[in-house]
């Protein structure tokens, strides 16, 4: 099987580093560099495609066609567009802060890196199924709110702080509703470990069919939209009202940072929700599609309903946003708590 | 413990993605709040009104399109309109229906391009494409008439341009029934979105009273419950025997003046289809003198253009060419009471508000 092969590759260079007599440490370091360059490069293959995908839905939405002209059907327009962001000039403000400037981008696509170590793309397709997984996850993707807001002040542009300040607001309040709705499921399995979630999933059923399942799902959708940033939550970025956000000040291969995250991190959003709700890499035991291929399909699957939502809905306003936050999602993710607390009590006593 | 805070001085424009065009606005923000707005405009000074007055009657109209560009022939009709009222002509009866034709058909497009840009503003960013679709239809009648898209220049005085070429009404009426579903369309797509609906009412309120105080004209009065249309309550061209609504809002506020405009489009529909039914036979322009010259004397002709009363106040001194001519921005009129509306509401809403008084940047500053 394909996805066995990274991990047989994994074991193999452990086992000839043993057979040569290497010292531990360095195995392991080049194992690891190894694997960074491969989770490194799928990111960025993906993200080429995540691009080229968002502007073809958003052209077949709108009415017209999208990219068109670099190669069949433009497939290869984002790679002309990578390669054209790269030989940019890098600007930099003269009044800005240049190492926070520079390092901000950075700090943002390294937070989306570390999350995807942790992905179960398949039973062993993952880099490392850690026992504390999803707080991992959002350990590393708390990160990202860092990098924004430096961002934001380090450009010393109004427009940029201003989404800056949006995006930390935005950001923090959407993690505790994001958080609790993952919560229901962590009640349920018992564990934090994103395998043995999936593998609860397989003995029983996806999440998604459970009452407080379902409901934790449409939370976390919505909250998971407004932790990556995307309409109707773009606050952040908004380019009708703040110009460009966070990045107005940012050109070249730093803008092309944030852009790239900006992609990732919706695919992790997807991924996550993939993993939790939808059973991750496990699809009805249809043997043909175990394993990675599912996985993927429904990561995409969600992804395709986060951009219909960009290309369908308004923005909503900064107040409205903090209120439905903390008025609406919050109280009823603590409601769905306590029901699937209800719901596993009763079972137990049933039993 | 009592912290020091400071207002930030926001610069908003003049290149800005939603202050549609070239107006600067100085916000004066407390975090997201604005305490003071004020608008800044010239940016797009072209001397309009100087120029009339080096050029002759007949050559100036070509310039009136370039005002109100998105909803150009309603400004060329405020100017014919007393001018001929002063030469005497007769304008033929073919080619008053055919300028109320083109002019709401013109206004259509207008609101459509409202309709677009609007949905950007409020980071809608799939309606400006279906907006475009049908205006482009709009832009290719137009352009059929007069050979232009945007600044037809079709209206003469005495008459119009050209008569309507062969199979031309035939397409202006498959326009307007692919109109009326496509209205239905962006009502389901945008005008009953929960969001949109949410970020739009009660923000930017005028009261009645402030919108007759401030000069409100058009959609934007209409919206705040003044029951007024040129079109009804002082009838030119051929709209006195046409039936129609004149929409008007209650609140006032943003989500009126968005509604008044896409309830405009769909009368406009309506208009369109009885003038090409009733469209009689005949000329399509009287003959005028070649030097054109007016009485001595002040006059002043006004029409409802897209954006509200668009008016052209001659002054002659005899002479071919006016002694000064002013032209009624509606706009400009309509910009005035900004620095009212700003005040306490957020930078989202500023751009909510902005658009919804649908200004024209070459409007306001000529």
């Amino acid at each position: 099987m394909l996805y066995n092969l990274f991990a047989t590759a994994y074991d193999w260079w452990c086992a000839l580093g043993e057979k040569l007599s290497l010292p531990q440490a360095l195995v392991s370091g080049i194992g690891m560099l190894a694997v960074c360059v491969v989770v490194l490069a799928f990111m960025l293959v993906l993200c080429l495609f995540l691009v080229y995908l968002e502007r073809k839905v958003a052209g077949h939405i709108q009415h017209r066609y999208g990219p068109m002209r670099v190669g069949p059907h433009g497939v290869f327009q984002t790679v002309a567009d990578a390669i054209k962001i790269l030989m940019k000039e890098d600007i930099v403000p003269r009044k800005a802060d240049y190492l926070l400037h520079l390092i901000s981008p950075g700090i943002v696509f390294l937070a989306c890196f570390m999350a995807f170590l942790i992905l179960p793309f398949g039973e062993r397709l993952q880099v490392k199924d850690l026992d504390i997984g999803i707080l991992y996850v959002f350990a590393v993707s708390s990160f990202a709110v860092i990098g924004i807001v430096l961002a934001g002040w380090s450009s010393n542009n109004k427009w940029s702080m201003l989404g800056g300040m949006r995006a930390a607001a935005q950001m923090v309040s959407y993690e505790v509703p994001l958080v609790l709705s993952l919560l229901v499921v962590v009640m349920y399995t018992g564990s934090l470990r994103l395998g043995a979630i999936v593998q609860y999933q397989q003995d029983n059923s996806w999440f998604v069919f459970t009452v407080p399942g379902l409901i934790g799902f449409v939370i976390y959708l919505i909250a998971a939209t407004a932790e990556v940033n995307r309409t109707p939550f773009d606050l952040p970025e908004s380019e009708s009202e703040l110009v460009g956000g966070y990045n107005t000040e940012y050109s070249g291969m730093k803008f092309a940072l944030f852009f790239l995250a900006e992609f990732l991190n919706m695919f992790i959003a997807a991924a996550i929700g993939a993993t939790f709700f939808l059973g991750g890499w496990d699809l009805f035991d249809l043997a043909y599609l175990h394993g990675t291929a599912a996985f993927l399909i429904k990561t995409l699957g969600i992804v395709l309903l986060l951009m219909w939502f960009r290309w369908t809905f308004p923005r909503l306003r900064v107040d409205r946003l903090m209120e439905f936050g903390w008025k609406f999602l919050l109280p009823v993710a603590f409601a769905n708590i306590l029901l699937a607390g209800f719901i596993i009590k009763w079972g137990e006593i049933v039993n | 413990m009592s912290v020091k805070t400071e207002t930030m001085y926001l610069n908003m424009g003049p290149q800005h993605p939603s202050t549609h065009g070239v107006l600067r606005i100085g916000l004066e923000i407390d975090g997201e709040v604005v305490i003071k707005g004020t608008p800044d405009i010239g940016y797009l000074h072209r001397g309009m009104e100087k120029i009339a007055e080096s050029s002759t009657y007949i050559k100036y109209v070509v310039m009136l399109d370039r005002t109100d560009y998105p909803c150009a022939l309603t400004n060329e009709m405020a100017y014919i309109l007393p001018v001929e009222k002063l030469l005497g002509c007769e304008v033929p009866a073919r080619a008053q229906f055919i300028r109320t034709i083109t002019m709401e058909l013109n206004r259509i497009a207008s609101h459509l391009l409202f309709f677009g840009t609007f949905g950007v503003d409020m980071g809608a960013i799939t309606p400006i494409n279906y907006a475009f679709r049908e205006r482009e239809l709009i832009l290719d009648l137009l352009d059929d008439l007069s050979g232009q898209r945007l600044l037809y220049h079709y209206f003469r005085i005495g008459g119009v341009y050209r008569d309507l070429p062969q199979g031309w009404t035939e397409r202006a009426m498959k326009f307007v029934k692919w109109m009326r579903d496509r209205l239905v369309e962006y009502d389901r797509l945008l005008s009953t979105n929960a969001i949109f609906i949410d970020r739009l009412r009660g923000v930017g309120i005028v009261s009645r009273e402030d919108a007759l105080a401030w000069g409100f004209t058009g959609p934007n009065m209409r919206a705040s419950g003044v029951k007024f249309d040129l079109r009804k309550d002082e009838p030119y061209c051929a709209y006195q025997g046409l039936d129609f609504e004149v929409p008007t809002g209650k609140h006032g506020d943003c989500l009126d003046r968005y509604t008044m405009r896409m309830e405009e489009m769909y009368e406009s529909t309506r208009i369109i289809e009885q003038a090409i039914a009733k469209l009689p036979e005949g000329e399509i322009r009287t003959k005028v003198p070649m030097r054109v010259k007016l009485p001595k004397g002040e006059w002043y002709g006004r029409v409802a253009g897209a954006r509200g009363e668009h008016g052209c106040y001659i002054v002659s001194d005899g002479g071919a060419s006016p002694y000064r001519l002013k032209i009624r921005a509606p706009s400009f009129s309509n910009l005035q009471i900004l620095e009212k509306m700003l005040v306490g509401c957020k930078i989202a809403d500023v751009v909510a508000i902005i658009g919804s008084v649908d200004i024209s940047l070459g409007d306001v500053d000529r």
